[in-house]
This record gives structure tokens, sequence and C-alpha cells, in this order.
């Protein structure tokens, strides 16, 4: 199987394909059909690795992120999104939001 | 329990007399036929913020807006001569909509050297000239010049875009935004060009959108499954105030006093906070703005947590002391509908941490505008219903109370003067 992320990152490699995405979109939608255990399998394999993982990202200019540290970006992106889910509500949707959306049209890229 | 100093008269409210502190109807926001006042009286005829300068970054550069509440569609475009202008997106020959995609009713940008109708081919230069009429010779006495794409007003103050569609502007447009707002000339908008977009249908009038986002309220309540559960039973205990409110013209001003939660226990804040150093006040990490022009914290607050500039009608802006800020805008298109678009504008990030911390800061941002957005929905159900018809406001919500009387203000005044032809 290819590699996504960087070697040192092999231990996320198995959450790469489904967390690596490029548009906040995507990932708003990865997490709202995952459930209460795969966003915390997710949460609790990646979190404690965040640290390394931006500083590692921090090693390059940002402006020309190799693929694999882009992609890991965006995984970071991704623990973001999902610890809101796992930190606080405790299920993948927003606590009293009901059918509220909220649509992210435009974001710096990466 | 007043952590803050209120003005001599005892309260906020009372500061200002004309806005009384009895209970207030929303009819306002539920009535069909005052929607439709509401846009003869306020949005045919005041100044409206389109959007950023930034938007149209070279001669050719354009967006097209949509205006249902003044039922009108426009095309801003910056023009071979660098000037930004706005006309009615319409061709004149048989009234088609001249700029648009895929589909007519959703809004579009682009850059482009003329604007060509898609249904007989007429062009347009970048100032809105007639430049090229298909079969030219078919037609009688045709003037090319007298039929250029119609003007709209339009004027830009700090880079923001604004335009009118009176006949004849009754106010330029800084005199309109008067000092209070106009005093935050020189903080560096133009800089902040990291921006994430947000845009939604909301199922309620939008001055209530706007009454959610000018109290600070409910936020220890409505938002309190947002934070740890030490953290939000300790705001729920304090609730709410700010050191600061001011009402200019038909403006409106809150200042909030900030919160260091890098100095907070643990417990009090999310891990993913800490890991980030990020959260719905921003990034942590000061950035360097140099000096604040005056309008900006104009009480003094220390520390201070934003100020929020509700700009008539329907326009805020709204400055974090974190060094970033955001946008909102409220489109009606019903007495009980609107378009909701709010915009985070941060300094380009320079790294991946730096963009990391953004993205926090504008992900928990829309996760606290998510339960504010069906919250409303729930509230215009309930004054729709018709059944309560008086509603209190507390001194805390002294701008929901200047809002609502401003409308009915503009209303009366303009209903007050013989109807004169409109286009």
């Amino acid at each position: 199987m290819t590699r996504l992320l960087p070697a040192q990152f092999a231990d996320l490699e198995p959450y790469a394909q489904t967390w690596c995405r490029r548009t906040e979109a995507e990932r708003w939608a990865v997490r709202a059909a995952s459930s209460m255990q795969e966003l915390a399998d997710f949460y609790d394999a990646a979190f404690p690795r965040l640290e390394a993982a931006i500083e590692y990202c921090d090693e390059h200019p940002l402006d020309a992120l190799p693929d694999d540290v882009g992609r890991l970006v965006e995984l970071v992106h991704s623990v973001v999104m999902v610890s809101m889910a796992v930190e606080i509500f405790g299920q993948p949707k927003t606590v009293d939001s009901a059918d509220a959306v909220l649509h992210r049209v435009r974001e710096p890229r990466p | 329990m007043a952590r803050f100093p209120k003005p001599p008269e005892g309260s906020w409210t009372e500061h200002y007399p004309a806005l009384g502190t009895g209970p207030v109807s929303y009819e306002d926001s539920t009535s069909p036929e005052f929607y439709e006042r509401e846009r003869r009286a306020i949005f045919k005829r005041t100044w409206l913020n389109v959007g950023r300068v930034e938007e149209l970054p070279r001669s050719g550069s354009y967006f097209t807006k949509e205006i249902a509440a003044a039922n009108a569609s426009v095309v801003v475009v910056r023009g071979k001569d660098g000037e930004v202008r706005a006309f009615h997106n319409i061709c004149r020959h048989r009234g088609n909509k001249l700029v648009w995609n895929d589909y007519p009713l959703e809004e579009t940008r682009g850059t482009c050297r003329q604007f060509q109708c898609k249904y007989h081919g007429w062009r347009y230069d970048l100032e809105g000239a007639l430049n090229f009429v298909q079969q030219e010779s078919e037609f009688f006495d045709l003037d090319k010049d007298a039929y250029g794409l119609l003007p709209v007003h339009c004027d830009v103050w700090a880079g923001f875009i604004f335009v009118n569609f009176a006949p004849e502007a009754e106010q330029p447009l800084t005199e309109f935004l008067g000092p209070m707002v106009t005093d935050l000339e020189g903080y560096p908008f133009d800089e902040m060009t990291a921006r994430f977009g947000y845009r939604t249908n909301i199922a309620a009038n939008w001055k209530l959108f706007m009454d959610a986002f000018q109290e600070f309220y409910h936020a220890p309540v409505l938002h309190a499954k947002q934070s740890p559960q030490k953290y939000s039973a300790m705001a729920q205990q304090a609730g709410f105030e700010a050191p600061h409110y001011r009402i200019e013209g038909p403006h409106r001003l809150v200042s909030t006093s900030g919160v260091r939660f890098w100095e907070m226990d643990s417990e009090l804040v999310k891990p993913m906070e800490i890991t980030t150093r990020s959260g719905l006040f921003g990034p942590w990490d000061e950035v360097d703005l140099g000096e604040m022009p005056k309008g900006v914290n104009p009480a003094h607050c220390d520390p201070w947590g934003l100020d929020s500039f509700q700009v008539f009608p329907n326009f805020v802006i709204l400055l974090w002391s974190q060094g970033w800020y955001l946008t909102y805008h409220y489109w009606p298109t019903s007495h009980h509908t609107h378009v909701f678009e709010g915009n985070v504008y941060f300094l380009p990030a320079t790294n991946a941490r730096e963009r990391i911390a953004q993205e926090m800061a504008a992900v928990t941002f829309k996760e606290f505008a998510l339960q504010d957005a069906n919250t409303l929905e729930a509230t215009q159900m309930g004054i729709e219903s018709g059944y309560v018809d008086r509603f209190l406001l507390n001194d805390q919500e002294v701008l929901c109370r200047h809002l609502h009387k401003e409308v009915a203000d503009w209303i009366a005044a303009y209903e007050s003067v013989p109807e004169v032809p409109r286009p």
C-alpha cells in the first residue's frame, strides 16, 4: 500500500485514508458519518502525537509542504475537528445544533 | 453584582433614554408586510457592505452579490483605472441577468476583460460602457453611449466595499458610518487575508440573528456544553457583563473583557486548546499588529476581549484582542428567512503551527454558531405563533433594543415623506 504520511508517523497510517481530507467540508462529513467509537479511536491514537506532528510540519515552509507533510497537516486539522466531539460533546454532532448547518465556503490553502 | 461601572443614569439602557426600558414587541420580525416596509425604507436606501477590496485584486476582478431585500443583483468590478465600481447585473438589451455561471441565482466571481451577455452577446467594458452590439445595424437609432450598465452607488471605506441603491445616497458613506466606526481606520484589515468563509440559510428574521450576536447574556447558558464542565459552571455562576456599550447614530458597539485561558488551570480548558494554544477567542499567542487606531478598545478594557461593531443595518465587524477579526452579514430573503455569512480573517500563517491554531479558532467558531443558528429557528417559531406579544430585555441586551427601535425609526422617517418615484 502506498504510504500517505511521513515514515515517522507510520503509526497514524491506518487513519490516513479516512482523515487526510483537503477541505473542512469533507472532514465535517466524515465526522458526522462516524460512530463515537471510531472518533474516539482516532483521537486516542492521534492526539498524543500532535505536538510531534506539528513540530515535524514546521520544519517545512508552509507554502511548499511535500505531499506527505501536507497530508499530515490535513490529519491534524481532522484531529482538531474530532476533538470537539470527543472532548466535549460526547457525540459526533454539535450538542443542541439540531438540523442547523453552516458551510465553510472558503478557506486558506493549505 | 455589577462588576463594571455603569453610566451615571444607573444602566446602559437608561443612558440612552429614547430606548425606554419596557417590554418590546417582535412583530417587526414576523410580519411579511413589515418586511416589505423594511426593504423600501432601509435596504433600498442605505449603505450595504458587499465585500472587501482584497476580493478584487486586479483590473477585471469581479464578483456578483444577490441582495434579495433590495430586489437586486449587483456586479462589483475593478476597472482598468483601478477604481471599484458597482452595476446592476442586468443587460440593457432585453434585461437578461448579465453575469452568472451555471445558475442565475448563485453568486459568482472571477476575472475578465469585459462582460458579455449570454443571450445575444452584447458586451460591456469594465467601466460599464456598452461597446459591442451584435448586428448593431438592425437596431433603430441606437446610441450605445446611452446604454451602458446601470451604475449603483459604490464607495470604499478601509477596504470595505459598500453599495447604496437609493437614486441619490442621502449621506456620503463615511458620514453615514460616523466617527465610532471610522475611528477603526488604520486597523490592518488589508493584511488579514487568511480568510475562512461560512454561509448558511437561516429560518429566522435577520434581526433575530443580529440580536443573538449583539448580546452575550446567552453565552454562559446556550454555549455551556462547549466547555469543560468546571469552566461552564463557573461561567454560569458569574453570568455575563460587558464593561462598555456605545450607541452612535444607527450603529452600536459592545466591548467585552478578555479571558486569559493560558493562565487557567488545565481542568478549565479543552486539551485541544492547550495543544493548539487556540480556541474561541483565537490563537493564544499574541500577534503584533503595531499601534491600534483609537476606535479599537475605546473603553480601554484590560484585559480586553473583543469589540463588536454593529453597523446598520446588517453588517458586523468584530475585532478580537488576539489580533484577528470576524465579519457577519445578515441578508434577508423574507420576513422569516435570511442568508447568514460569517467570515474569519487572520494574518496569513507563516508556519504550520500558526495555521493549525487558526483552524482551531475557526472550527470552534462554527461549533458555537451552530448552536446560535438552531436556537434562532426555535425563537422564530415562538414569536411567530403570536400568542405572546411583549418580551423583556435586560441591560446586557441594550443593543437588541436599539436595533429594533432604529429599524422602526428608519421606516417612520421614510414613510413620513411623500412617495417619490423609485427605480
